[in-house]
This record gives structure tokens, C-alpha cells and sequence, in this order.
């Protein structure tokens, strides 16, 4: 009786990580076949307005770095406030408060962002965007810092202090160095996250069809643009979208398996 | 003479009612080696601990009486429960070194491990550091094995050795004291022995204090044996003596295996 219902339940964890796996194989095959379909280099010289996509990939590159370079500092900076400096209820509610954060939907930052910058600033821009991508990124960076921090030992903190390094130096030449690939991983894999995002750029960088580099206006964004291709009538557009997917999802799975890569190598050492 | 003066002192943790330390008085003597001993929770790590003030990284502790401290430079006596400063503590930190149970390489070069307390001192010239970095390691018995290497990292050494670089890097600065925590009981018995060889050969310059779950190690290197039971000193005197003539009956029982 127990073999069987071990067996049963083995069958049961199988079938429903096939099932998982077949979609999950749908997906990027179809991605694959339509996208490579309508995928040529051209793409990556013309812009949106000659029917490539030159403008879109390099403005959505932007956007995520202006976000990474304003959320990652903040977020590790939080992270190793809450883990090395806070004690008790003030660092846990802000520890509460970020995970709260990091599952809030991401539409809601972006109307969020629509209301406090876009509104008073008299239109959408790049600005906004990357700003709504940094709100985003922020609670995962802090979530990463903090737990790669935890599994710092304390006698690592502890041997530090006893050669006589006050407490922020320890933090500074031993902690952090200690997790340094934790972190590095955890962050790569949050502009993974962002590098994709629709929702917070709908109504706040919008997308435009022109290269640009001036972030005070509405900015290319290639996430948004698959989002208006597909909306439209004609096949070009919709081919356009799918090569669009194509390119985004490649991207996305390079920096995770970059990610992926680091920790592995990290574990072989 | 004694370097070290533990006098009617008695150690709270934060939030815990009773005392984990009962008035304890002992002396730490100069260029000997003192061994704590007692069954798990007799608070001998607790006083340890309580000797470079390194519980003051968890706030909000309870210390009473006094722990005195020789400067060997003044010959001034310092009560060291009293520090409060920065670089007071950073200074009794510097002259009471603390090696821990597991080895704890910083994530850096075998160079700057051992550089490590030196550059905090302000030293700065290359070649100093240098020099003081290869009489630590030599100091440490790991000179030989380490001398091509000085650059690669310190996590690349066995365990073993990276105990003898955390001695290193502890004697580097200099210390007056160091203070043992359990130094051998994550390592095999070869470089047990050699981490034992290295404690007898260190008393020559500094006093040392060890904490130890192994009996036959307390008696085997120390000079002088605390046996501790339920956060009161039972028996101080000489090791022998504790060994072979102990005066209390817990003691007895403890050495014998009876209890612990």
C-alpha cells in the first residue's frame, strides 16, 4: 500500500512538471519559430520609423541601467542597513515593507509614478520610466543584499572587530567582499527582471519611434512598442512585435544564465 | 605576574534574568598558558569573550566587577570593563587577540590577511608590511608552505592552515594576550598537533588564555587549568594539580569523566 502510493505520487510530481515543461517549451518555441520568422539584421540598424528596432533596444538598455544605477546603490545601501545596523522592529518593518514592495503590481508603480512625476512634469519621459523600473528594482536589491549578508558567518564580523576594525570597516573590507558574488548574482538577475517590464513604462516613458537619447521626453522603449505593434492591423507590425519578442527574450535569458554562471562558478571554487 | 586581573566579575547577556558569570576571580599570567575548562554553558567561552570585550558587538550586556589589564608599555593597570571609546576598544583589541573555533580567512590575499591588523595600526610603508607579515607567518609555522603564494587567496588554504593564518594575523599586531576559543575542534588531529606545537611555541612572547572541550589539550599545554561549572570558577591552580591533585570533588569528577 505505502509503495503504491509512493508511486502514485511520484507519477503525479512527474506529470505535472511535464505539463509545466510543455508550456513553458510552447512558449519559446513559438517565440522561436515566429520570431526567427521575421527576424533580420536590418533590424538592428533601422529604427522603429524604417521598420526596425535599432532605437527601441538601445532606449529599453537605457532605461533599465538609469534604473540600475539609481536603484541598485539605494537598495544595497538599505539591504545592509537593515541587515548590519538595524536591530529589532524599525529594520523589520522595513524589511516588511520591502516585501510588500516587491509584490506589488507593477502597473500600480507605474500609475504611482504617472501621478507624482509624469502629471507635474507635463508628460511622459525617460526620466519617469527609469524611475518606475528603479521603484521596481529596489525591493529585490534590497532582499538580495540582505539575505547574502545573513549567510555571512558572524564569526567572519566577530574575527574582524577582534584585530581591532571598527564596525563599518568590517562591513566594508570583509562583509561585502565575503558576498560579493551573492549580491553581484542577485543584482544581475534584478535588471534581468526589469530589462522586461511593460507596465511601468506604459504611461510613464511611453515609447517613441525615433532614436533618442534625451530622456526629458517620451523615450523608445522596446517593451512598450511590442505592446503597440501587436495592437495593430497590418502583418508587418505584428511580425515586427514578434521578432521584438524574439530579441527581448534573448536578451532576458543571457543575463540570467550570466547570473546563473557566476554562482555556479562560485560554488566549483 | 599576571597580565590579566578577572576580579568579582560577573556577566549578564542582554535580556537573560540570571547572571551566565557568578564572581569570578582569576589571574591571566604573563607568558603562560591559562586553560579554561567545564562541561557545555559553564560560561568559559562567555568569559573569554568577556576579556577583548568582543560580546560589545551584541548591545545591551551586563558586566560587573573588574577585568584589569597590564599595558606592558606604561605599566599602567587599566580596568578594561570600563572602555567606552572607539579607539580605546580598537587600541585593547589590538593588545588582546582572539583566535575562534572555525577558521575565519578574510576573503582577500594571504598577504593582506595577515596585513590586516597592521594596516588599521596606520602602518603603511611596503616594505615594513612586509617584513611583518613574513616574521607573523614565520612566527606561525606557515612561512614555508605559504612564501609563493603570499598573493593567491586565503580561502584556497586547508583548514588547517587557516588557523595557523588567523594565528598569524593575530600576532601580527603584536598583542599582549591572545585569547584561544576551541582553536583545534574543527580540525583533523595532524594539524591539531601542530596548532598545539604553535600555542607552547607563542608563550614566549605573549600571555594566552584557551578555551577547551579536550581535556587530555588542557593538560598537554596549559601551565595553569580554570575548571568552571554553572558560570562559577570551582578550581584555579597549577595544571598538574588540577590534574592530579584536584582539591574539589567536582573538579575530580569532571577530569575523571564522571560528569561533563
Amino acid at each position: 500500500m505505502r509503495l503504491l502510493i509512493n508511486k502514485l505520487v511520484l507519477g503525479l510530481s512527474v506529470v505535472s512538471a511535464l505539463i509545466g515543461l510543455a508550456f513553458l517549451g510552447w512558449i519559446l518555441v513559438t517565440l522561436f519559430v515566429k520570431g526567427l520568422g521575421s527576424f533580420h539584421f536590418g533590424l538592428f540598424v533601422n529604427d522603429l520609423i524604417d521598420g526596425g528596432l535599432r532605437n527601441l533596444i538601445v532606449g529599453q538598455i537605457i532605461l533599465a541601467l538609469l534604473a540600475s544605477i539609481i536603484g541598485i546603490p539605494l537598495g544595497m545601501i538599505a539591504g545592509i542597513y537593515i541587515r548590519e545596523y538595524g536591530n529589532g522592529r524599525y529594520a523589520q518593518l522595513i524589511r516588511d515593507l520591502s516585501d510588500i514592495m516587491m509584490s506589488a503590481p507593477s502597473i500600480v508603480i507605474g500609475a504611482f509614478v504617472f501621478a507624482v512625476i509624469v502629471k507635474p512634469t507635463g508628460g511622459t519621459s525617460g526620466f519617469a520610466g527609469a524611475i518606475a523600473l528603479a521603484i521596481m528594482m529596489i525591493p529585490i536589491v534590497i532582499n538580495t543584499t540582505d539575505s547574502m549578508l545573513s549567510l555571512v558567518p558572524k564569526e567572519l564580523r566577530e574575527a574582524g572587530i577582534a584585530l581591532g576594525a571598527s564596525k563599518y570597516k568590517v562591513i566594508i573590507d570583509i562583509v561585502i567582499k565575503a558576498a560579493k558574488v551573492g549580491i553581484m548574482t542577485g543584482v544581475l538577475l534584478a535588471f534581468a527582471r526589469i530589462v522586461g517590464e511593460t507596465a511601468p513604462l506604459l504611461f510613464t516613458s511611453e515609447t517613441s519611434n525615433y532614436f533618442s537619447l534625451d530622456l526629458t521626453q517620451s523615450f523608445p522603449s522596446l517593451t512598450v512598442s511590442i505592446y503597440d505593434l501587436a495592437n495593430e492591423p497590418e502583418k508587418s507590425s505584428r511580425d515586427l512585435a514578434w521578432a521584438a519578442s524574439f530579441i527581448l527574450t534573448v536578451i532576458v535569458l543571457v543575463i540570467n544564465l550570466t547570473g546563473r554562471f557566476i554562482t555556479r562558478n562560485k560554488n566549483h571554487k | 605576574m599576571a597580565i590579566m586581573n578577572i576580579k568579582n566579575f560577573s556577566f549578564t547577556y542582554a535580556k537573560a534574568e540570571a547572571p551566565s558569570l557568578k564572581n569570578i576571580t582569576l589571574p591571566i599570567k604573563q607568558n603562560k598558558i591559562t586553560a579554561l575548562i567545564g562541561p557545555s554553558g559553564c560560561g568559559k567561552s562567555t568569559l573569554l569573550r568577556s576579556m577583548n570585550r568582543i560580546h560589545d558587538l551584541y548591545p545591551g550586556n551586563k558586566y560587573d566587577g573588574k577585568i584589569e589589564l597590564l599595558d606592558l608599555e606604561t605599566k599602567k593597570v587599566n580596568n578594561i570593563l570600563k572602555i567606552k571609546k572607539e579607539n580605546e576598544f580598537i587600541k585593547l583589541r589590538q593588545q588582546v587577540g582572539m583566535i575562534f573555533q572555525k577558521p575565519t580567512p578574510f576573503p582577500m590575499s594571504i598577504f593582506d590577511n595577515v596585513a590586516y591588523g597592521l594596516r588599521i595600526q596606520g602602518i603603511k610603508n611596503k616594505t615594513e608590511l612586509s617584513d611583518k607579515v613574513e616574521e607573523a607567518l614565520k612566527g606561525s609555522a606557515l612561512w614555508k608552505e605559504v612564501k609563493d603564494r603570499l598573493n593567491g587567496s586565503a580561502m584556497g588554504l586547508s583548514g588547517g592552515q587557516q588557523q595557523r593564518l588567523c594565528i598569524a594575523r593575530a600576532v601580527a599586531v603584536k598583542p599582549e594576550v591572545l585569547l584561544f576559543d576551541e582553536p583545534t575542534s574543527a580540525l583533523d588531529p595532524i594539524s591539531t598537533a601542530a596548532i598545539e606545537e604553535l600555542i607552547v611555541e607563542l608563550k614566549k612572547d605573549v600571555s594566552i588564555a584557551i578555551v577547551t572541550h579536550n581535556m587530555q589539550q588542557a593538560s598537554r599545554i596549559s601551565d595553569y587549568t580554570a575548571f568552571m561549572y554553572l558560570g562559577d570558577l570551582v578550581e584555579y591552580d597549577k595544571t598538574e594539580n588540577i590534574f592530579l591533585n584536584p582539591k574539589e570533588k567536582q573538579t575530580e569528577d569532571y577530569i575523571t569523566g564522571r560528569f561533563g
